[in-house]
């Protein structure tokens, strides 16, 4: 008989969901089988079970070849190259747990560190918005309560977040919402045809990069103002027809991606689909909400929030928390060529930066913690794999609404494999050593 | 452990009767003791100085997620506020809305010892306990947030307190939470369409229940309980010209009700930030606005079993965050600045909006006005407590400040004087200028530890000096007989303590921090019969309204309460 654990958490995106069951061999050492996940977060759990996975540390070598090393000389390498940098980067944050979070600011704060989260070249756009005009917002048990008007706008949760629309935004039969998807009036905003747009009542086909007209648009029917026959190629009609269904519903909620936060305008979109929602909170009641990636961006920027005042793009080089996105964000400090050692953990930049920044880390010390192999670990001078978050060890993640959920550990690590959180403690340790800080 | 005997200073205990005499103040094994029951004490020489039971926060916003989105949303919030860490210190930031850090090591230059995050949201009880375990130094606790909860709503329009009781009871132990806090009752369900409920009559949409009944039902269900702390509200209307009334029909529900509990508290209801719901006239303009503070407070001198905090404005630029989330989004429209909300599935909703006190309008001072007043018409301050509603009135390193001018009649005629544009006609519309009492050092510990730790139930640990309590002592560089010339050194010497000593450790010594202290979380875990028809209620939402499963809900112990002090209350009948 397969053992089945149930409230597992899926440790992959932002949707956090809790509801997955595993079965594990009669020893419980084996996952067999992932329920009620999307391919996706069946796949996450799945891959920890590969046989040829990487279990010890491992240095690159002056001939480009990679020597396994211990995890002490690892600890060791790490520390000394934190110490030893007059201005490290420490990035990633966003697929680990807020314990290994706080751990790492601490470090971050010792050494004097520029700490930044994948927030950096996806919801930072986000982030600097909000900071801007502020958010109105609810939980997704809100929305699949309540929400009876659904928008994405630049997003795609049909492949990005696959369970969303079944868990919390179009199909569940929530309290005021009875009906499911027959209570929701649903419109995607997005130039691609993309499989969501396709399942929506309403696909508004703007043009690329319009997105800024069209939200400003929508703000001037619910006005009852004049507009030109066409904006970002959708016609008037066609808008204030939007407006007039967004303004009528009794709950609406406008979910937003990678789409807007970086195409044309970044943070000036977010501020202006905030301003949207805004507008229509004094005729009924609005909510608007990040998709957020990694399922645990969110937590980060709430970990650093509560310790340094920052969600991301933090320079502690100075002794006090700076912040000036920019500036102080990743690639900003990669491409001046202002930081002179690399810490990744939690995210895999050398996969989602320019490539002129993954250069940079190519020729920097540089260390890439991570359970995988990535195109960061090829590029870093060692690479430290570790246990699963999720899967292998238990510890709290921030859905993309800031909920707080702790994932659970499912199965045991492969022996002799240290976690985030404990390669930090020892990294932490030996930080305060070496800063005769003990 | 150590032994501490503090010699020679000006020792404030009202719980003892100890008003300014020079006492020796002793310490042993992190309690409180006689005198002479240390034998080889490290000598603390508080000559000249004053001596008081370590300070207990009723009421303050300082952990979790309002909180965190204050901080995070207002970067400029940290511009000239941030300071580097040294010694033991880590870095810290923030002014209205500090990191963590900074909040604990205020708290410790302030004296204090305890503090209560005055709302969390039960599905966010992880972050606030996160945020709570890495605030060093002060003892906290957390008062999960119930007026607007779809259960207490269900149960209480059929007036079922037993029912009401046992949910209470599993959603403590489920958030490891202190006790019940209501929040624009049935307002903030509203809020959820966009309305809101502004009188205790006014029903709540689709649960037919009014804020009467939740403000009553949730008292009888506190007492059948037997919780430490009372029930602890905040009315409708906040804030609203007129409010008075709504205020007085809240506090009258309280007249059903005697308290029942083991801890001493003698209050059934906790109003808290009253200035904010003392206002008459109708628009925040000078011709209409009035305080009504004297006649709220006179209603709470007339009955025994009211207590409440003041929420004094202290006329800074700070941020306001609530639970009242339709209040926020009023507010957003009054000053237009940036405007945060999150409505909390089946739970309570909240709203954060920055906000400037500027003692150059009217309101503003006629505010600062009436949250005085409402500390200096008591006439028991053991029901009176100062705070700041902090950030919302403004920002925590303040309530040195506040003291100042509840001690001082010259500060405060200062203030109407010299600081605020109107101060004339705040003298004309609000009590201020008719009151020349002043809050005595006695009062003072009165109205900040002695009281609060009652109300709260702690009196048994927190508040006075008295043999067998923890071993809590702040010592201030004030001397009463020598220093009264000059309000700003009460100003100074409250924010500035020389020495704290936490539960025996020594926090602050000659005036630097030098200890992280240990710790705790402080929750209740009360018993109750079994109740299979409440267990069926929660498992049914779970199932099917949550987007958490039932599993998933409870905050375990471990790394979120990794230093737990757990109250255990038998309600089993
Ligand atoms: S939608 Fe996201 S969180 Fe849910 S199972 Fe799929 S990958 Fe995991």
């Amino acid at each position: 008989m397969a053992k089945i654990v149930t409230d597992v958490v899926c440790p992959f995106c932002g949707t956090l969901c809790d509801d997955l069951e595993v079965a594990l061999s009669d020893d419980g050492e084996e996952i067999l089988e992932v329920y009620n996940a999307c391919t996706i977060g069946a796949t996450k759990f799945l891959h920890s079970q590969a046989k040829d996975r990487v279990t010890r540390p491992q240095m690159k070598q002056e001939d480009g070849s990679w020597k396994e090393v211990t995890y002490d000389e690892a600890v060791e390498y790490t520390a000394n190259l934190l110490v030893d940098a007059k201005k490290p980067l420490m990035y990633g944050w966003s697929s680990t747990s807020c314990t290994a979070q706080g751990t790492g600011s601490e470090i971050g704060e010792i050494v004097g560190a520029c700490m930044d989260n994948t927030a950096t070249v996806c919801h930072g756009s986000t982030l600097i918005a909000v900071q801007d005009v502020g958010v109105p917002s609810a939980t997704l048990g809100e929305i699949a309560n309540r929400a009876d008007r659904v928008v994405f706008w630049g997003c795609n949760p049909a492949h990005a977040h696959p369970r969303h629309m079944s868990r919390y935004s179009i199909f569940p039969r929530g309290f005021f919402t009875g009906k499911g998807s027959k209570s929701r009036k649903m419109f995607v905003v997005d130039p691609r045809n993309t499989d969501t747009a396709k399942m929506a009542d309403v696909h508004l086909q703007l043009e690329q990069g319009h997105d800024y007209e069209l939200l400003s648009a929508i703000r001037v029917a619910l006005r009852g103002e004049a507009l030109p026959d066409f904006v970002a190629g959708i016609p008037k009609e066609q808008i204030y027809e939007t407006a007039e269904t967004l303004r009528s519903g009794r709950f609406t909620v406008i979910f937003f991606g990678m789409g807007v936060t970086h195409s044309l305008g970044k943070n000036h979109n977010i501020d202006i689909a905030i301003a949207v929602t805004r507008d229509l909170n004094d005729y009924t009641k609005a909510a608007i909400v990040p998709m957020r990636g990694h399922y645990n961006v969110t937590g980060s920027g709430q970990v650093w929030g509560w310790q340094f005042g920052f969600p991301f793009c933090l320079d502690l080089t100075r002794g006090f928390a700076r912040y000036n996105p920019g500036d102080s964000s990743s690639n900003d400090l990669l491409i001046r060529d202002e930081v002179d050692a690399v810490f990744v953990l939690g995210s895999d930049p050398g996969a989602h930066f320019p490539v002129g920044s993954v250069k940079k880390i190519a020729q920097l010390p540089s260390v890439c913690i991570d359970p995988h192999i990535t195109p960061t670990s090829a590029v870093s001078k060692l690479h430290v794999p570790v246990a699963f978050v999720g899967v292998e060890v238990g510890g709290c993640a921030y859905r993309m609404d800031n909920v707080p959920i702790e994932t659970r550990k499912v199965v045991e690590p492969p022996e002799g494999m240290l976690t985030d959180e404990e390669f930090l403690q020892k990294v932490l340790t030996r930080v305060r050593e070496l800063k005769g800080a003990a | 452990m150590t032994e501490y005997l503090i010699k020679n200073g000006f020792v404030y205990d009202p719980i003892q009767g100890i008003n300014g005499d020079k006492v020796d103040v002793a310490i042993k094994d992190g309690k409180m003791v006689d005198a002479g029951d240390v034998t080889k004490p490290t000598i603390i020489d508080a000559t000249g100085m004053t001596v008081m039971a370590a300070g207990v926060d009723v009421h303050a916003h300082v952990a979790g997620p309002k909180v965190n989105v204050g901080r995070n949303f207002r970067p400029e919030d940290k511009l000239f506020n941030a300071a580097a860490g040294s010694g033991l210190k880590r870095m810290e930031g923030g002014f209205s809305v500090p990191t963590v850090l900074r909040t604990a090591y205020l708290y410790a230059r302030m004296g204090f010892g305890f503090s209560m995050e005055a709302a969390m949201p039960p599905l966010y009880a992880r972050h606030t306990h996160e945020e709570i375990r890495d605030t060093p130094i002060i003892d906290q606790g957390a008062l999960p947030v119930f007026g607007n909860n779809w259960f207490v709503l269900e149960y209480l329009k059929e007036n079922e307190i037993e029912n009401t009781a046992a949910y209470i009871a599993w959603l403590l132990n489920q958030t490891k939470g202190f006790g019940v806090k209501c929040v624009n009752p049935g307002g903030t369900e509203s809020w959820g369409w966009g309305m809101n409920c502004e009188t205790v009559d006014d029903v709540v949409p689709y649960f037919d229940v009014t804020p009467r009944q939740i403000v009553s039902g949730l008292i009888a269900a506190n007492e059948y309980l037997g919780l430490p702390h009372c029930m602890h509200v905040h009315g409708n209307s906040l804030g609203e010209p007129g409010n008075y009334e709504i205020t007085l029909d809240t506090l009258k529900i309280a007249e059903d009700y005697s308290p029942q509990n083991d801890f001493g508290r003698e209050v059934v209801l906790h109003n808290t930030h009253l200035q904010f719901h003392c206002y008459g006239g109708e628009s925040y303009a000078s011709k209409s606005f009035e305080s009504k503070s004297k006649e709220v407070v006179e209603y709470i001198n007339s009955v025994d079993n009211i207590s409440y905090d003041l929420g004094v404005v202290t006329l800074d630029e700070t941020t306001t965050m609530t639970a009242d989330g339709p209040f926020e989004h009023h507010l957003s429209h009054m000053n237009n600045l940036k405007w945060a909300n999150t409505d909390v599935e089946l739970e309570t909703g909240s709203g954060i909006v920055p906000f400037i006190y500027n003692p150059k309008t009217f309101i503003a001072g006629a505010q600062w006005a009436v949250g005085l007043e409402c500390g200096l018409f008591i006439k028991d301050p053991m029901r009176a407590y100062i705070t700041t509603d902090a950030p919302n009135a403004g920002p925590l390193c303040r309530y040195p400040r506040v003291y100042k001018w509840l001690m001082s009649a010259k500060a405060r005629d200062d203030m109407l004087d010299n600081t605020l544009k109107y101060g004339d006609k705040i003298r004309e519309r609000c009590y201020i200028g008719e009151i020349d009492r002043e809050i005595s050092l006695y009062e003072l510990a009165m109205m900040t530890r002695a009281g609060p730790a009652k109300t709260l139930g702690l009196g048994h640990m927190f508040g006075s000096l008295k043999a067998g309590l923890e071993g809590d002592v702040a010592v201030y560089p004030y001397n009463p007989e020598t220093d009264t010339d000059d309000p700003e050194k009460i100003e100074y010497a409250f924010g500035n303590a020389a020495y704290l000593i936490k539960g025996g450790r020594m926090i602050v010594k000659e005036g630097e921090i030098v200890d992280m202290g240990n710790k705790r979380t402080f929750w209740v875990d009360a018993k109750v019969n079994e109740n299979p028809m409440v267990e069926r209620d929660i498992a049914e939402k779970f199932r099917r309204y949550y987007t958490v499963t039932q599993n998933n809900y409870t905050v375990e112990g471990h790394h979120f309460v990794p230093n737990p002090y757990v109250i255990e209350v038998d309600a089993t009948r």
